[in-house]
């Protein structure tokens, strides 16, 4: 049943994912703790997005999936921002 | 016979995308919470930075690395199974396993000190502080909480997983349920990632 497009991750790929990832750990932890004032949580939330990027392309496989998977992903994002500005819209000029 | 177990109709595809759909309803779900983060945190600052003190990095930051891992665990173990190495595939999920319960040991630590201190959504101490921080430590037990009843149901599916591939019923040949679960336990770790730094980091 193996189909000619499984693809199967070797286990190097998956430490490298980690170690980028417990690395891009601590420089969260280290970015938050030099004071860049407004743009901390900016950075720390940049951070974070990349890690999940990184999460969702190698751990959750979507690299390896059908267009159709990345498309879906894509405008789920896309909703959910346009829902976070349309939010902020909302709220800051009232 | 052989013939009819190989013409087994199966759709791992159509299996994975209907997880992701799943998944999709979870970031939202999450999401919505965010958004309530989003706004009080622009309408009370102040108060979400003091209150942010009383959190504790050093066990928010071990809980993010214990979870990473016990992520690239699953993901290997789906290699293993792929591989026909089912024996390393089960060792890798057991790893799996007990990241999630060092995960709830810690958690355990954490929310038990704060309820000790009187520190939980409707305490006496919680009516006397300002209303800023009251929506941060309501908002905190609530995410983490939900989060944790995310990563208890992810725990319990690994386990009937772990079963499976130790019992050769999840096999290179057949193994869209570990894909599954892993994609659930990922999920998981998402949130995490976003949580992390929302609430523990912003003193």
């Amino acid at each position: 049943m193996l189909s000619e497009t499984t693809h199967v991750t070797p286990y190097r790929t998956y430490m490298v994912v980690l170690i980028t990832l417990l690395v891009l750990t601590s420089l969260t932890i280290t970015v938050t703790w030099i004071d860049l004032s407004a743009f901390t949580v900016l950075s720390a939330l940049l951070i974070a997005s990349f890690k999940a990027g990184i999460v969702m392309k190698y751990f959750m496989h979507l690299k390896f999936e059908s267009s159709l998977f990345k498309i879906l992903v894509i405008m789920v994002l896309s909703i959910y921002i346009l829902v976070i500005i349309l939010l902020f819209f909302d709220y800051l000029f009232r | 016979m052989i013939m009819s177990r190989d013409m087994e109709h199966r759709d791992d595809i159509g299996s994975r995308l209907g997880m992701w759909v799943f998944i999709f309803t979870e970031l939202l779900l999450f999401g919505g919470l965010f958004l309530v983060y989003a706004v009080m945190r622009s309408k009370y600052s102040f108060e979400f930075h003091q209150a942010a003190l009383h959190l504790n990095t050093f066990i928010g930051a071990l809980n993010t690395v214990v979870l990473l891992i016990s992520s690239a665990t699953v993901a290997i173990s789906i290699t293993a199974v792929q591989k026909g190495n089912n024996k390393l595939a089960v060792r890798f999920l057991l790893i799996t396993l007990i990241c999630a319960g060092i995960f709830l040991i810690n958690k355990y630590f954490e929310w038990g000190h704060k309820i000790r201190i009187g520190l939980y959504p409707g305490s006496d101490l919680m009516l006397t502080l300002n209303h800023g921080s009251v929506m941060f430590f309501s908002l905190y037990f609530f995410m983490t909480g939900l989060h944790m009843l995310h990563l208890i149901i992810g725990a319990v599916l690994l386990t009937v997983v772990t079963i499976k591939v130790q019992r050769l019923s999840i096999n290179r040949d057949s193994y869209v349920l570990l894909e599954n679960g892993g994609l659930y336990w990922h999920l998981v770790d998402l949130i995490w990632i976003f949580l992390f730094p929302l609430l523990y980091l912003i003193t």
